[in-house]
């Protein structure tokens, strides 16, 4: 026999390995859902905004970001049309006409408005706009019609198990018992762990997007600073038994089981027993 | 004074002869071999921290008020089962730990099984004689699942309330006497009669321990009258011969050591990491429930089952015949457990092989056997990730309405893919071997030409 | 006497003397051996060393967690974790190293012990069959035997029905709600018509009856009276469009505790109660029917009427069976 080496064939699991994986993290990345983002005309920031008073201000932030969608005077529109303004939004969106400040510091300080496209679920993200800009903008959609101002919640020395009581009642099958977020059909319910008390205040009374909205006679004041005093203990829950690894029971739990106990205890039968020899 | 020992006890027992035995039975040498003792030392942690925790629980569903030091539920209306459990976690001295471990415990004993099952499944070690060994080691994984169920949910919490009503319907379920079934359970309809709770305490603190510990030591004595399989290597192993390390000394350190070392990382997990916080989910309620709520890990594949299972109900009419939960619930765990119960018998029909086997095969020595395995686990795996399907979404962004249609077509698709590349893999591999060895050959072929002196030629 | 005698005396002298040397001889001598069963192996002082070390170590840990179980410091839970499963862990690491360094590594052969022993079978065998040859009429006796059996074994398990009401199913059936039954809240006040926003969601009870009842929670909402499309038969069901329907999901029994609510129906999916437990959704606007998941039942409606008090109230009991579907139940 000739003395060429001859190669050993690669055994094709290795290749096959890789292009599973390849193909799995394409997958994943096409099933995941687009970011939202600003309007595509971009948010329109007003020259000289100190030479203005709030008013005008407001005003101009109205017309640049938020008429295409609600209407020149806040009005809404029901049926989408061709924006006339800057951008190519189809304008789409609720009368703000008597939605009094609360709602837009809501939407706006947590940047859920403005929207890329009326059809987008709004979601959590860094402001759009600076905080005078903000009173500007809540100040003038107030000025559009009477409506609730913004609440001044108390949460200081409220009952924390009137706030569970109430937070399960109410808010724990879509947000889960400890604020760790969840699904509702068509769309995910926010992890409450930003959220300031003014604004956990404010979606309890406007109920964004898919939210029920309770008034004060749905829930009280006194009971909404329950619920507030709550919200904030859940960010920080009682671990008491170490980690908390998410606060949301068996799923995390098994990955740890697995994944610390496999490591470590399928570890030490390797550092045990002999591996497999060829004598 | 050992001798002297030894002399009392092998008088009055009789014992030396077979102490004698067993100190050199031998036990060949593979880490794999290790898994199956990995879970019998969880269980042994198991048993002894739940008894600890038999001093403290009340099996007892009446109302009371909680006015202890968790502050969050003080003032709260809770049955005694749960106060106790939240009493355990912070105001009985190392209670929480022993909770946690016992918890964790569970959750390794059962992950331990399946890793030990798989490798006699993918080793061919449920063969002729051992078929019983493995019969009553599958009847033990099912045991388990039902116990640790219990277990989570005596706690009387939030979450695992939740986990009792699904239970409930995946009983009721089943067809003609799902009815019958679920009551004859509960003794009343959900959620249950006075005696539940007491029922469910005695079922998982005595009746599926003693089953569970009896099957196991029937188990090992099985494992040490049929002597443990081997690899075969070439030379010293064989269907005739076992090559090990002897009870005594050898083995007994390790094993020990692998026990303290299952006790370490439990009672450190129990420590350090927290496992079901009841006092955060709450108690149940009929009337409510959270989002995010699981079962433990290992029920997990039947959450999935149930979720990935289109809406249908078998209806004539307007009568039910088959609610929607059964398929996933209960047929889907039947046909599982059915299908490894019966292996070593389908097995041996399919491949004509009836001979007694005490060298096991490697993965790839089996190609059917171990991509039909696999392809039997990809199904399970993909049921199982479905049950986290919303999770995936809230932590991921990914559509779940789009995740249910991915993996519903997935868990069709993907075993019989997942079957076709391992029996790829494993032939390729098996030829790469060959190869190899006949390289190995020629070169010592050569060799040993080359050292022979003056070799006359043939004609 | 004289030269015999002191030959004899320098004899018995000298006797006594190898004597005295063979018993000396014979104690230096050592015993011989027994042959050795475990092999010998090379002793190996600096493992020992650190194997006492661990050992000590493992002592010092369990000590410290009786210290910390006798203190009331803080973390106290995670300090003794750490404390026992030191201990633990260091007395694993010593007996892992004294397995590898400490005591011998055999390996060694033996024979696999024979697949069954026919010899023997055949013996228990034929111990059976030959003591059934005195029988005349085997297969009576057998079935007789089968019949007492099994008889005897279904005697035994039978009185196990008395755990539940196995036989009667009725109960699957049973409501708390009759008509004129209040509709109350958690806390047992009353639900007046007015109290129903149309922008939230209301768990009721019926009045003094115990909430844990499967049937006893339902949702009730407001919708606007012209969106409704309820199954015929049910015109008066929902007074101003307040609707209200069993909380308990009839795919597997949870609560269903989600409501979506549009603040802008336009570019939102519609209202409706979806379970947290495995989605499943239903429509209130058209009498609970599921629009996704995998609940196969519509969610059972309850009638309700308003009375002169303006307080809400049960017309009646539920459109069917509350809680998860059986066999025989009607949608």
């Amino acid at each position: 026999m000739s003395g060429k080496a001859s190669e050993i064939p690669r055994a094709p699991g290795f290749t096959c390995a890789t292009a599973v994986a390849i193909s799995v993290v394409v997958s994943l990345a096409l099933l995941a859902q687009p970011a939202p983002g600003q309007p595509p005309s971009g948010i329109v920031h007003p020259k000289n905004q100190r030479g203005m008073s709030l008013h005008e201000l407001g005003e101009q932030l109205f017309a640049g970001n938020c008429a295409s969608c609600h209407g020149s005077v806040g009005q809404g529109i029901e049926n989408p049309r061709p924006n006339t303004g800057a951008g190519n939004t189809t304008g789409q969106g609720p009368d703000l006409r008597g939605v009094g400040a609360i709602a837009p510091d809501f939407y706006l300080r947590t940047g859920r408005m403005p929207l890329t496209s009326p059809g987008e679920k709004p979601e959590r993200h860094a402001p759009f706009f600076n905080d005078r800009e903000i009173r500007a903008l809540t100040a003038y959609v107030a000025s559009l019609g009477k409506g609730p101002p913004i609440p001044r919640p108390r949460p200081h020395g409220q009952s924390l198990s009137r706030g569970l009581d109430l937070f399960t009642d109410h808010c724990a099958g879509c947000h889960q018992v400890v604020g760790e977020g969840g699904y509702v059909t068509d769309t995910n319910v926010p992890v409450l762990d930003h959220a300031t008390p003014r604004e956990i205040a404010e979606a309890v009374r406007v109920g964004p997007y898919l939210m029920p909205s309770f008034s004060k006679r749905d829930i009280t004041d006194h009971d909404l600073n329950a619920i507030v005093a709550y919200v904030r203990h859940s960010r920080h829950p009682t671990d008491a038994g170490g980690l908390g690894i998410g606060h949301i029971g068996p799923v995390p739990e098994g990955m740890v089981a697995w994944a610390v106990a496999g490591f470590v205890l399928v570890g030490v039968c390797a550092v045990l027993g002999s591996r497999l020899r060829k004598s | 004074m050992l001798r002297r020992a030894v002399g009392f006890l092998d008088e009055r027992t009789g014992a030396a002869p077979f102490a004698r035995k067993a100190l050199r039975y031998l036990f060949p040498d593979h880490w794999a071999f290790l898994l199956g003792e990995v879970a019998l030392y969880a269980f042994i942690v198991l048993v002894a921290t739940g008894v600890y925790l038999t001093l403290f629980f009340e099996p007892n569903t009446a109302t009371t008020t909680y006015h202890g030091s968790y502050a969050p539920l003080r003032g709260v209306e809770m049955t005694e089962a749960y106060k106790s459990v939240v009493d355990i976690s912070f105001d009985v001295k190392a209670g929480l730990l022993i909770r946690q471990t016992h918890h964790w415990a569970a959750d390794v004993f059962v992950a331990a099984i399946v890793l030990h099952l798989m490798r006699i499944f993918f080793t061919g070690a449920f063969r002729k004689p051992r078929e019983l060994t493995y019969v009553i080691g599958v009847l033990m994984l099912l045991l388990t699942l039902p116990e640790g169920y219990l277990g989570y949910s005596l706690a009387d919490d939030l979450l695992s309330g939740m986990g009792l009503a699904i239970g409930y319907a995946v009983a009721l379920s089943i067809p003609v006497i799902g009815g019958n079934f679920a009551l004859l359970l509960w003794g009343a309809p959900f959620p249950g009669d006075e005696t539940f709770w007491s029922r469910m305490y005695i079922a998982h603190v005595f009746v599926f321990p003693i089953l569970i510990g009896t099957l196991l030591a029937v188990h090992l004595a099985l494992v040490a009258s049929r002597h443990h399989t081997q690899f075969g290597r070439r030379g010293r192993q064989s269907e005739r011969q076992v090559l090990g390390v002897p009870t005594f000394p050898g083995q007994t350190p390790r094993s020990l050591g692998l026990f303290f070392a299952v006790a370490a990382t439990l009672f450190l997990m129990g420590g350090l990491i927290q496992i079901n916080p009841v006092w955060l989910w709450g108690p149940y309620h009929v009337g409510e429930s959270t989002n995010g709520a699981q079962p433990d890990w290992y029920l997990g594949w039947l959450i999935g089952a149930l979720r990935l299972v289109p809406d249908f109900d078998v209806v004539i009419g307007d009568r039910t015949l088959v609610p929607n939960p059964f398929w996933g619930g209960a047929l889907f765990p039947m046909v599982v457990f059915a299908a490894l119960f019966a292996w070593p018998w389908l097995e041996r029909r399919v491949s004509g092989d009836r001979r007694a086997h005490n060298v096991l095969d490697r993965p790839r020595d089996a190609p059917w056997r171990t991509a039909i395995g696999a392809g039997f686990l990809t199904w399970v795996f993909l049921i199982f990730f479905a049950g986290a399907a919303d999770r995936i979404y809230v932590f991921l962004g990914i559509s779940y309405i789009s995740q249910i249609w991915a993996y519903r077509a997935l868990v069709i698709v993907a075993p019989f893919a997942v079957l076709l590349v391992t029996r790829k893999v494993c032939l390729a591999l098996q030829r790469a071997e060959a190869i190899e060895a006949e390289q190995e050959e020629a070169e010592h072929e050569a060799e040993r030409a080359a050292a022979e002196p003056a070799v006359t030629s043939r004609g | 006497m004289g030269f015999i005698g002191r030959a004899f005396l320098r004899l018995l002298h000298a006797l006594s003397k190898a004597f005295a040397v063979l018993i000396a001889l014979l104690h230096t001598v050592r015993p011989r051996r027994r042959q050795r069963i475990v092999a010998e192996g090379e002793p190996s002082p600096r493992w020992e060393l650190a194997v006492i070390a661990l050992l000590v170590g493992a002592a010092c840990f369990a000590v410290m967690f009786i210290v910390i179980y006798a203190a009331d410091w803080r973390r106290q839970t995670q300090l003794l974790g750490l404390a026992i499963g030191g201990a633990f862990a260091l007395l694993a690491t010593a007996l892992i190293i004294a397995s590898k360094q400490l005591v011998v590594s055999e390996e060694l052969e033996e024979e696999y012990p024979e697949v069954g022993d026919p010899a023997e079978q055949l013996n228990v065998t034929q111990i059976v069959t030959e003591t059934g040859s005195r029988m005349t009429r085997k297969r009576f006796l057998k079935g007789a035997a089968g019949a007492a059996g099994a008889a005897l074994g279904a005697a035994l398990i039978v009185p196990a029905a008395s755990i539940g009401p196995v036989l009667d199913t009725e109960s699957l059936y049973y409501s708390p709600w009759r008509r004129g039954r209040r509709l109350v809240d958690e806390e047992g006040r009353p639900y007046r018509a007015t109290d129903i926003s149309n922008t939230t969601f209301y768990t009721a009870y019926p009045e003094n009856v115990d909430h844990e009842v499967l049937a006893a929670p339902i949702v009730v909402v407001r919708v606007v009276p012209d969106r409704l499309d309820l199954p015929p038969g049910r015109d008066d069901w929902a007074p101003e469009g307040i609707l209200a329907y069993s909380k308990v999901c009839t795919h597997a029994g949870c609560a269903v505790s989600e409501y979506r609510k549009p603040l802008f129906p336009p570019t939102s999916p519609q209202p409706a109660f979806v379970c947290p437990c495995h989605y499943s959704t239903f429509d209130p606007a058209t009498g609970g029917s599921v629009i996704y998941g995998p609940a196969g039942r519509n969610l059972p409606q309850l009638p309700l009427m308003i009375d002169d008090a303006g307080d809400l109230r049960a017309a009646g009991d539920f459109s069917g069976p509350v809680g998860p579907s059986f066999w025989g139940v009607r949608s």
